[in-house]
């Protein structure tokens, strides 16, 4: 136990931070997409909305390694885009902090975009069409009918998104790398550590993030817990 | 300025609806099974449903032609909707709820609301969630909430049919004291006779996506004009009818011959008689009579239906006895014959 307090006294700490400033950052860029993406979807006619859903999911289902490899394809600084990005905006996303969220917004978004979209389709449409018959803008419906109506579903899509995002390996380690300081992510930390051998470390790391997902699954269930209770048993 | 107009014609797969409501009543009624339309009419009034071509007006204003391609979003027809289920906003508290079409969260509109909630005897549940209320309380939030915004017309959608069937009873007297004040047009649509026979002056009866008939709501209701229609309304006893000559019809399926005092126009072919309105008939046979063989006998609470053999073995006829009637059968034992009185013979086409 000691030596566990001796460890955490000399540790770098910069993956925690960096880990939870990537997730808080990618969370909320997939909250505000997700909930646009799921709203544009629900309207489509069954075809379209096959397709784009299909796309939008694509990302979950693929290995993480794959979508590394085509945002390394987009953005590498060797490419038509990459290049764009430096020389315009001066925007550099191989190697940055930039490309950690990217990858794990990538990757997370899916979630944040599919739990939306299975709660707006719970949503009884005429709670929609009473607001509009009541007069209330389409804005107005959505931010204050729709979403808080669909806000169990939608708050634990966005813990599960932050959980993806904070602990995104695969991508994130192809488009951002391991740069200790910047963009080396808790996942990457513990990666390494096993690779140099030194399993107290890497036990550390692991106690940190059990007990950061415990705390995610408490949050989760503490939301949707409400609605369980009516839930019968079978 | 209150008069509704609603022209309106919408294809879905198979489904044609094709309606003409005009009516200046200050209560209409729109009476049809399920599937035959009539929320649709109603949605499409309000503009939740879009529709392929027609005219709707409605407080002296346009808010559909397909001609001029005029078509107000549902937020600009003025026109309260209340749905079968109320929808109310179920996070909201209920006094956030009445006050949601009023627009900001002003001072102003706040006392609007509760003074609302007041006159529907709502005042004490503001603060309350929609989930906490009784089918009753949430049916009169949901008209504070349409009466706050003050629309020039209402439209109800089925609106006792969430109620368990005592309150039912009870909303229908309070939903029609709580409309006294308003002085604009209200459209309501059921599947109840009842229901829309004590609300509405004014009767649509809608079939498969058309009107097959309206009117005055009495006079739809004793001469509903076709058997459709009187299906609709309650009527039980059908026949098609052979004529035999201007006065005299036989009722081809009850083997009966009728004659009337009133001559019988070429385009009926079939009658109608409400189960209520048999006479019983001891003794000899009269006019316009049929036999009284009974061949099954339905108990219920307050009336019992006796099942009367006709020529077709699948539809006996049905007659329904109540009260002091059936005390006169308990005494005398069942008639001989059921005379089918001329005034409730109805002759449809």
């Amino acid at each position: 136990m000691s030596g566990f307090v001796e460890l955490a006294k000399t540790l770098d700490w910069s993956p925690l931070w960096i880990s939870l400033k990537t997730g808080v950052v990618a969370t909320i860029i997939s909250f505000f997409l997700g909930l646009w993406a799921a709203r544009k979807v629900i309207k489509k006619d069954y075809r379209a909305k096959s397709i784009l859903d299909g796309i939008l999911t694509l990302p979950m289902v693929l290995p993480p390694t794959v979508a590394g490899f085509f945002l390394l394809l987009i953005f590498s600084r060797r490419r038509t885009f990459g290049i764009f990005l430096n020389d315009t905006f001066s925007i550099q996303v191989v190697h940055t902090w930039l490309g950690c969220i990217l990858a794990a917004t990538v990757i997370a978004f899916p979630l944040m975009y599919r739990n939306a979209r299975a709660a707006f389709e719970q949503i009884d449409a005429n709670l929609v069409y009473a607001g509009r018959t009541l007069g209330m803008s389409e804005v107005a419906i959505f931010w204050r009918i729709v979403v808080p109506t669909a806000g169990p579903g939608i708050a634990s899509g966005t813990i599960l998104t932050f959980a993806r995002a904070m602990g995104e390996y695969g991508a994130t380690s192809m488009l951002a790398g391991n740069i200790p300081g910047k963009t080396g992510t808790v996942s990457q930390r513990i990666a390494m550590v096993i690779q140099d051998g030194d399993y107290v470390t890497a036990g550390f790391w692991v106690v940190i993030v059990l007990v950061i997902a415990f705390i995610m699954i408490f949050l989760i269930n503490l939301i949707t817990g409400k609605r369980m209770k009516n839930v019968r048993k079978w | 300025m209150k008069r509704l107009y609603a022209d309106i014609h919408k294809r879905i797969d198979e489904f044609d609806l094709d309606v003409l409501i005009e009516s200046d009543a200050a209560r209409i009624g729109i009476l049809g099974e399920s599937g035959s339309g009539k929320s649709m009419t109603l949605r499409s009034i309000a503009g939740i449903e879009t529709v392929d071509s027609g005219h709707v007006e409605a407080g002296g204003r346009v808010l559909f032609d397909s001609a001029s391609k005029t078509d107000l979003k549902p937020q600009k027809r003025n026109v309260g909707y209340m749905f079968q289920n109320y929808a109310l906003f179920p996070t909201m508290s209920v006094l956030k709820n009445v006050m949601a079409g009023l627009g900001r969260a002003t001072e102003e509109n706040r006392i609007k609301a509760s003074d609302m909630l007041k006159r529907f005897r709502m005042d004490g549940f503001e603060d309350k969630l929609p989930g906490e209320l009784s089918g009753g309380q949430q049916q009169r939030v949901a008209l504070a909430r349409i009466m706050v915004t003050e629309p020039e017309l209402i439209l109800l959608d089925e609106p006792f049919s969430a109620l368990d069937s005592y309150l039912r009873d009870r909303m229908q007297v309070e939903m029609l004291e709580m409309l006294d004040e308003y002085d604009g047009q209200v459209v309501m649509v059921s599947h109840s006779r009842d229901e829309l026979y004590r609300f509405s002056e004014e009767l649509f009866i809608l079939s498969d996506g058309h009107i097959i008939r309206h009117g005055e709501i009495k006079d739809v209701f004793r001469e509903p004009g076709n058997a459709m229609a009187a299906r609709l309304t309650g009527c039980k006893n059908f026949s098609k009818i052979r004529q035999i000559d201007g006065h005299t019809v036989e009722a081809a399926d009850w083997g009966v011959t009728l004659k009337l005092k009133r001559k019988v126009p070429d385009t009926v072919h079939c009658i109608g008689y409400r189960a209520h309105r048999f006479e019983p008939v001891w003794g000899g046979m009269q006019d316009n009579c049929v036999k009284c063989d009974v061949v099954r006998v339905d108990d219920l609470p307050f009336e019992k239906n006796y099942y009367i053999r006709t020529l077709r073995e699948d539809e006996p006829l049905c007659w329904s006895v109540q009260g002091e009637e059936q005390r006169i059968i308990d005494y005398r034992g069942l008639p001989d014959y059921l005379k089918l009185a001329e005034d409730d013979i109805l002759l449809l086409e």
